[in-house]
């Protein structure tokens, strides 16, 4: 994809290059975009946040921007959302210029924030009627559409309660409310269920689910490799301000190639013996699984997974659980990134 | 904090669908519709956190009880005498101070991520500024109603009545909201609320006592008085005396409206420039 410099003077000259651009990168399949992005920039002093990302996501699909700390993703989102402007590059959000129809883009999105953008010390309703009354509804239809969207996001008992009482899945549960006072043509999610215990993230994908199914085209953060694969229909692996890889979670796995093995022993205390085996049959870097009884490896031919059985069985090392696989999302971040995920999940979770 | 309730899952995923597929946008808001919007969260705080009105008007409801039984004998020759001079001046210091909570609430609505949510959506920007500013002078009037109230109690008895004090009033907000604008710029500028008190102690501790609010600065060395005259809050606290006892001198009115028009025609712009700089 060809990056376009735009700075605040050329601005218009760029973008009448981004069009034409545009018009001959399309191919017919690709038309309906929600969100087109070229070579956005945008720097912090001397950190470049994001550098040069170029995205192009399918109207009405959840499209996942995956990647570490500080891998530029509320950056990203914050451009898109227009809170930010960018230093280079342009970008469109339903047709709409981030920079030059800014209103229009605010007219057609909702953004949910990474950290709860509610108020502490109101009511959940009263937050709710805030923004109905900010988005134009007269004081009694944003009351009504309050108590709607309360009642379907379980949080009527908690209505009339301080949002500061509230536990971090309702509160969650409120910021997303928040931003489906009207249902927006596009939703940015910025890492919704960073912080929430299992019960209320899967609450929360539900919610999810729900919004893509009504045809609101969702761009959702995370650094959870699992909730980027279980929702999002296409995603971009971002690393240092620049997308690394993209495509289906599918498309993902293949690229990274080899298949993975994923070995439990029954005998946890022999795994370092096991380890160097597999390292010798298969000429690869041995990975420890989390649990002291777990190993994985990547395997570049099929059959080779067999050798290992044997090799295993002649030193006398019984294997309790044996599976050839396509790789994770957390090999695909490693073979990308040459860093582990695991990393930054447990970083975060601090 | 209490905890979520023991209920089963409670979002019903059918349900959702049928309330995010119902709904049609409404025509933007204007900006008047919007500010007042913004203005009535600004209420909605002080009804639920009432404190924050009674933490920013303690100390000087306090230095009024104190000053006036400790000092009123001996600089006005009874607590009685000295309250008449005091309370307007107590009156202006509490609200100078009060402006700062324009600067910490707006800080604290952008640490807190509020603000990405507001601007947002589709409204008039600058309104979430002016929004809180409307709210902000209703809590200077609470708290105004406080100080005078406890004056009352205490002795104070306006010579020009409830007409002069509601004067006196008026021309203290003008000045505070004028000066609100200095802490909407600070707010921008620094990044935490702690840093917008602490920093703005830095200016109104000299910009109070550096001025006629507690004593009559014909006592002073000269050339503080000369500080003390430049100060628009001595012309402030003068006007208010004139307002609220009688004989209030032109000038001193004058004064002020000045300061708050230059207060307003710096910061106002620059607070814009700054809130919109990023975007
Ligand atoms: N307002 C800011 N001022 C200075 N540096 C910033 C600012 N916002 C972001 N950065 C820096 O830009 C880089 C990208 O930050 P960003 O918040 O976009 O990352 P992220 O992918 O959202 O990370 P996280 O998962 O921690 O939320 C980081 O190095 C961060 O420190
Ligand atoms: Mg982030």
């Amino acid at each position: 994809m060809t990056s376009i410099e735009a700075d605040g003077d050329s601005q218009s000259s760029s973008i009448l290059s981004a069009e034409e651009d545009r018009t001959l990168q399309k191919s017919p399949t690709e038309l309906d975009l929600a969100i087109e992005t070229n070579g956005l920039k945008k720097a912090f002093g001397d950190t470049q946040a994001v550098d040069g990302v170029n995205l192009r996501i399918p109207r009405g699909t959840v499209y996942g921007l995956l990647g570490p700390n500080g891998a530029g993703k509320t950056t990203t989102i914050r451009m898109l959302a227009t809170l930010l402007r960018p230093d280079a590059g342009i970008a469109t959000v339903l047709g709409h210029d981030i920079v030059q129809d800014a209103a229009e883009v605010r007219a057609t999105v909702s953004l949910t924030g990474q950290y709860a953008s509610v108020d502490e010390d109101l009511t959940g309703r009263e937050n709710l009627v805030l923004v109905g009354r900010l988005l134009g509804f007269s004081w009694r239809d944003a009351k009504t559409r309050a108590d709607e969207l309360l009642t379907a996001f379980g949080l009527d008992d908690a209505a009339t309660r301080q949002v500061r009482t509230y536990s971090g899945g309702m509160r969650r549960r409120l910021d997303i409310a928040a931003s489906l006072v009207v249902t927006p043509e596009v939703l940015f999610l910025d890492e919704p269920t960073t912080g929430l215990d299992p019960r209320s993230r899967n609450q929360v994908w539900a919610i999810i689910r729900t919004i893509a199914a009504e045809g609101t085209t969702v761009l959702l953060t995370t650094q959870y490799l699992d909730e980027a694969d279980r929702l999002a229909d296409r995603l971009a692996v971002i690393d240092n301000g620049h997308v690394i890889a993209e495509g289906t979670s599918r498309e993902l796995k293949a690229a990274v190639g080899a298949s993975t093995l994923h070995i439990r022993l029954r005998d946890p205390e022999r795994r370092e013996e096991a380890g160097a085996i597999l390292r010798d049959v298969l000429g690869v870097v041995v990975h420890n699984g989390t649990d002291r009884d777990a190993l994985s490896a990547s395997v570049p031919h099929d059959q080779e997974a067999a050798a290992v059985l044997t090799a295993l069985a002649d030193v006398g090392i019984r294997v309790a659980e044996f599976s050839l696989g396509q790789a994770s999302l957390d090999e695909v971040f490693l073979a990308l990134t040459g860093r582990p995920a695991e990393d930054t999940t447990e970083e975060m979770s601090a | 904090m209490s905890s979520e309730t023991t209920r089963p899952p409670t979002v019903v995923e059918e349900e959702l669908g049928g309330v995010l597929s119902r709904i049609e946008r409404p025509p933007r808001p204007g900006p008047v519709s919007a500010s007042i919007t913004l203005g009535w969260r600004a209420l909605l705080k002080i009804k639920h956190v009432p404190f924050q009105l009674f933490d920013v008007t303690a100390f000087p409801l306090m230095t009024t009880v104190l000053f006036t039984f400790l000092f009123g004998g001996a600089l006005a020759g009874s607590p009685r005498e000295y309250i008449q001079f005091l309370l307007p001046g107590i009156l202006v210091q509490a609200i100078v101070f009060i402006t700062v909570y324009t600067g910490v609430g707006l800080n604290t609505d952008i640490d807190k991520g509020l603000f990405d949510r507001f601007q947002s959506l589709p409204i008039w920007q600058p309104a979430p500024l002016v929004g809180a500013l409307l709210g902000d002078v209703l809590r200077y009037s609470m708290a105004a109603v406080m100080v005078v109230g406890l004056g009352v109690v205490l002795g104070f008895r306006p010579e020009a009545g409830l007409v002069g004090v509601l004067f006196a009033l008026a021309l203290v907000l003008v000045f505070a909201f004028s000066l609100s604008w200095i802490w909407i710029v600070v707010g921008l500028l620094v990044d935490t609320p702690e840093s917008v008190m602490t920093s703005s102690f830095l200016l109104l501790f000299p910009l109070t006592f550096v001025s006629n609010i507690f004593v009559d600065p014909a006592t002073m060395p000269t050339w503080l008085q000369t500080v003390v005259r430049v100060n628009p809050v001595t012309h402030l606290v003068d006007a208010s005396r004139g307002l609220m006892h009688g004989g209030v001198a032109l000038a001193d009115v004058m004064w002020v409206l000045v300061a708050s028009a230059v207060l307003v025609a710096v910061f106002a712009p620059l607070s814009l420039y700054m809130y919109h700089k990023e975007r």
